[in-house]
Order: structure tokens, then sequence, then C-alpha cells
């Protein structure tokens, strides 16, 4: 797993994609924080829960490649007949990806520390938001390298995970249009961006949490079993 | 070392692998031969855990493949038909990747520039895999599959689409490390075969259909011994000639290629040498003779005729007339 997190984290860095997402969060971090901060109640909180909104077009790039791009190139028969599970290449992937991101919110210390010489602040909420976005950076990249294993071509992976991530964080927006209490309910609750709300107002909801895990390791186990599936086919 | 037991592996209806069975013990050095898409590959990506089997067992030093992938991987260095390189890498870099992925036990820098040194890309090790010719990629790839030295090498079509000299240089490698490993190699290429294994395995829709030592097999496709002869003369009277001459069975006129000149099949008796007597007898009946060569059908041409023979067609190939490719010898 080590030598998989390594190498697809360097790779990051040895294309541009890492630099554009890290220029992309911290140019939408700036702007966020410098907007906030002007409006005389700073709350690092919102700063970093709008960052959810930069995140569905940040992730289809991230996670494009993850795993499309050795199948490309076959590099996937070094991987495969090595002495390694395939759980251990999956993770390995999936934390290379989630460690470019969690870089990304890098700034947000400085910005908590700016803030506190103005007001004072409650650092638990700051980590808790920070933890809650996380949490829900993880869900997408996870969903993003699910839908990476499933093609050759990073493009295609790209446009369908950007079509699943505005679904899955939006979702909410779409229950009006359905007439069934019951489905308008779950695709209220169960969109990603009134799942995390609860982070940046520092409650502590367990239901939340134990969501965002659940799709995590369903989407780490849907790419492990679609890399065994194709031994398989 | 590998025993395989009635492996078969389908794709959808397609049954590319259909029971397969062999053993190859320790040190030995095979030679999958077979045309394109005979299921070669599928044989060797089954062998090292990259693809399952529908049927059948694969037992690697002991281990079963499906059972306990992992010891069973750590045994063998696999180089497949398009080498696996992360591109974006530096030769070094990727062999350092390949040697944390496989967990070696060995010094790292040590080991890494031995392997190195063995297929002669040190001197571009610092470069990246992206900017190499195709011949570097693939040595980059051999390197991948030697580090952990592991005791099994399966090496897919390891010379395909290089030059002559790395042709030589990668058999003068793979006969190197054939004295110390057990090496599994693919190709379509019967001289190849010959020159490194000394055990053959002729595989044609997903069966075996010979397994038995190279000199045997060469010998088998090797039986014709018909001759191609050209001659300046007139076409009706040199195959009066040539049928005069003692064990010549049959003189088959093959016209005219060349101005002046008239080409001749000339079969013998009982597989009896007779280029000497042809030759003989063609220079005192006063005629020059241009070309003599064995009636040689190339290595496609044979897998051409393998690939579209029946059951019983096949057996008779296999038995004793096969018609192969043979050395040429010109003769004045």
């Amino acid at each position: 797993m080590n030598a998989i997190f390594k190498r697809e984290f360097k790779s990051y860095f040895q294309t541009p994609i890492g630099f554009i997402i890290l220029a992309a969060y911290y140019f939408f971090l700036g702007l966020f924080f410098s907007a906030i901060y002007k409006s005389g109640i700073p709350s690092i909180e919102t700063v970093i829960m709008a960052m959810s909104i930069v995140s569905v077009f940040t992730m289809p790039i991230l996670t494009m490649k993850l795993m499309s791009e050795d199948r490309r190139q076959k590099v996937d028969q070094a991987l495969i007949t090595a002495p390694v599970k395939l759980i251990s290449i999956v993770l390995g992937k999936f934390f290379a990806a989630f460690a470019v991101f969690a870089l990304s919110f890098a700034p947000t210390v400085i910005f908590e520390i700016i803030i506190a010489t103005k007001i004072s602040v409650n650092v638990f909420s700051y980590i808790y938001a920070l933890f809650g976005m996380f949490l829900l950076g993880g869900a997408l990249i996870s969903i993003g390298m699910f839908i990476s294993c499933l093609t050759e071509s990073p493009v295609v992976s790209a446009i369908l995970t950007l079509v699943i991530n505005i679904i899955v964080i939006y979702m909410s927006n779409f229950a009006t249009m359905v007439n069934n209490t019951f489905f308008s309910t779950i695709l209220e609750k169960a969109a990603f961006v009134s799942a995390s709300e609860s982070f940046s107002e520092n409650v502590f909801s367990i239901p939340d949490v134990v969501y965002f895990l659940s799709i995590i390791a369903a989407f780490i186990f849907l790419s492990v079993r679609s890399l065994e599936k194709r031994r398989w086919s | 070392m590998i025993n395989v037991t009635g492996l078969s592996k389908r794709y959808g209806n397609h049954l590319a692998v259909d029971d397969v069975s062999f053993n190859i013990e320790k040190g030995e050095v095979i030679g999958f031969l077979g045309p394109n898409g005979a299921g070669k590959s599928t044989i060797m990506n089954i062998l090292t855990g990259y693809l399952s089997m529908t049927k059948g067992k694969v037992i690697i030093d002991g281990f079963d493949i499906t059972e306990y992938p992992e010891d069973a991987k750590r045994k063998i260095g696999y180089l497949p038909e398009i080498p696996p390189l992360y591109t974006d890498m530096k030769v070094r870099e990727y062999l350092g990747f390949i040697y944390d992925l496989k967990k070696v036990k060995f010094p790292k820098k040590a080991h890494i520039d031995e392997v190195l040194k063995l297929v002669k890309i040190d001197t571009v090790q610092n470069r990246l895999i992206k900017n190499l010719s195709k011949g570097y990629r693939q040595r980059v790839g051999f390197a991948g599959a030697l580090i952990g030295n592991p005791d099994v090498l399966i090496l897919d079509e390891p010379t395909v689409g290089l030059d002559p000299k790395q042709i030589i240089e990668i058999r003068n490698l793979i006969e190197k490390l054939g004295r110390n490993h057990t090496i599994i190699l693919s190709s379509h290429i019967l001289s190849e075969i010959q020159a490194i294994c000394k055990r053959v395995i002729i595989i044609n829709r997903g069966q075996i259909i010979a397994d038995d030592t190279a000199d045997n097999l060469s010998a088998k496709l090797s039986s014709d011994r018909s001759l191609v002869a050209r001659i300046i003369c007139n076409e009706q009277d040199m195959t009066e000639v040539l049928k005069g001459i003692n064990g010549v069975a049959n003189v088959t006129s093959l016209g005219s290629f060349e101005k002046g000149t008239c080409d001749f099949l000339i079969e013998p008796e009982n597989d009896k040498d007779i280029r000497a007597d042809v030759f003989d007898k063609v220079v005192s009946s006063g005629k020059k003779m241009l070309s003599l060569k064995n009636n040689a059908m190339s290595l496609e041409q044979i897998f051409l005729r393998l690939t579209e023979a029946d059951d019983s067609e096949l057996k008779k190939l296999l038995g004793d007339n096969i018609i192969a490719e043979n050395e040429t010898k010109e003769e004045e």
C-alpha cells in the first residue's frame, strides 16, 4: 500500500494535476475568506464548508486517472501480479488522492490564526468542520475512484464523476420535484450538502459521520470488486 | 515448480484455453510456441494471477495461485506482452517502485544497481521512461520482472519489436538467467525458441498440441527434403534428366521466374538427401544451375496450416510430414 501511495501521490505533482487542484482550492479559499472576513463575523467553518461547491469540479480531475490510466497503459498487470492484495492497491490510491485533497486545506490554518487575532475562536469547531469536509471529500474521492475503475478513459471518468458529484451533493434541490414524500425525504437528507451541514454548526451528529464513512467504505469495496471482476470476465 | 492441471478459460462464449495440463520442473527453460490468439498470453496471465481461470488448478512452488495468491506471486517475475511501465517515471524510480511493491528484502540500492547492470540499462537509469525507445522499454520491463530475484520468470514475447542486436542481447540474457531460474517464454518464432529452450510446448486454439524437446520437434518439423532448383535449360528436356537421377521420386516444373531459366520441384524417395546427386547430374548434362534450395515453408505458413487444420489433419501434420522452415542453402 505504501509503495502505491507514494507513487500515486508523487505522480500528482509530476503532472500539473496536483498543482491545478491545490491552486483551485487555495484561490477559492482565499476568495471566500476575504469575503467573509470583510463581513464582520468571520467564521472559518463557513469557508471550509463552501469548498463543497469547488469540490464538485476538482474531484473529477483528482480521481479521473486513478484507475483508468493504469488500465490504459497496461500497468495494472504489474500491480495485480505483484504480491499485494487488491485492497492495498485501492487503499494506496485512495489515500494518495485524499492526501492531495487534505493538503488543499492547509491555508485554513493561517486563516484561523488571522481570525483568532480578531475574535476568540473555538479550535474544536474548526477541527470538526475540517473533519466533516474530509469525510465529504473522502466520499467524493471513493465515488470518483470507483468510476475510474469502470473505464479506460480518464475523460469519460471525469465527466461521469462530475455528473454524479452534482447529483449526490445537490440532490436535495430535486426533492420538491418528487411527489412521493418518502423519496423526497431521502433526496433531501441524503444529499451531501445537507448531510454535512451539522459539521459547520459544530453539532456532533453520529448519523452524518456514519453516513459518510459508510459511503467511503462502500465505494472502496466496490472498487476492489470491480478490479476483481475484471480478472474473472 | 509449476503444476498446471485441467486449466480452462472462457471469455463469454469463446473458449480461450481448453483443458491444458503440464508440469515444469525447477530450472527448466520452456518455450510456448503458437500463433497469435492461440492462448499463450492467456495461460501466462493465469499463471501469474492476473486473470482467473474458469476451471483447473495452478500451483507455483507448492502454492495454489487462487488460494495463496501472494505467496505464489512472490515466486514469479512477469514480463507481459506490453511492458507495464509508468511512463512518467524515471527508470530507477520505476524499479524502486516495483521493489517497494514486491516488498523485496535485499538491500535496495545494491539490488537495483545489480538488475540495472544485468539488463544493461544503467546508462539510462535517470531518464524518463516515456523518452526511451521500444528496446529500452522492453528491458526496463524485464528489469521489473527481475526485481526481487524470483525463482520463476514468465516472459511473454520478450523479443518482439526489437532490432536484431537487441534480440541477441535479450536471448543471451535469458540463457544466462536460465542457469538458475525456471523460465517460461512465449514466442511465435521457432528459431528463437530453439535457440533458448530445451523443451517446447506448442499451443493452438487453446490446446496443447505438442510437448516435446526442441530437437525432436525441429526434426519432425523439418523432415521434408524436397528441393527447388533453378536451372538455365529447356523445361521438357531437363524434367527428363532430373527424373533419371537415382533416388528422385517426382519432378514438377514450376515454370519460369527468370528469363531463360526454369524452376523445378524435386521430391526424393524416402527422405533421401539428393542435393549432391542433383547438382552432379545437372552439371554433367552441360546445363548451369543458378540455385538449389530446400523447399522450405515459412513459419507463418506452418502456423496457418496448423490453425486451419482439423484434428485428424493436425495429427498427421505433427506425426511425420510437417513441412518446416529449414536452413535455406544456396548452392551454385
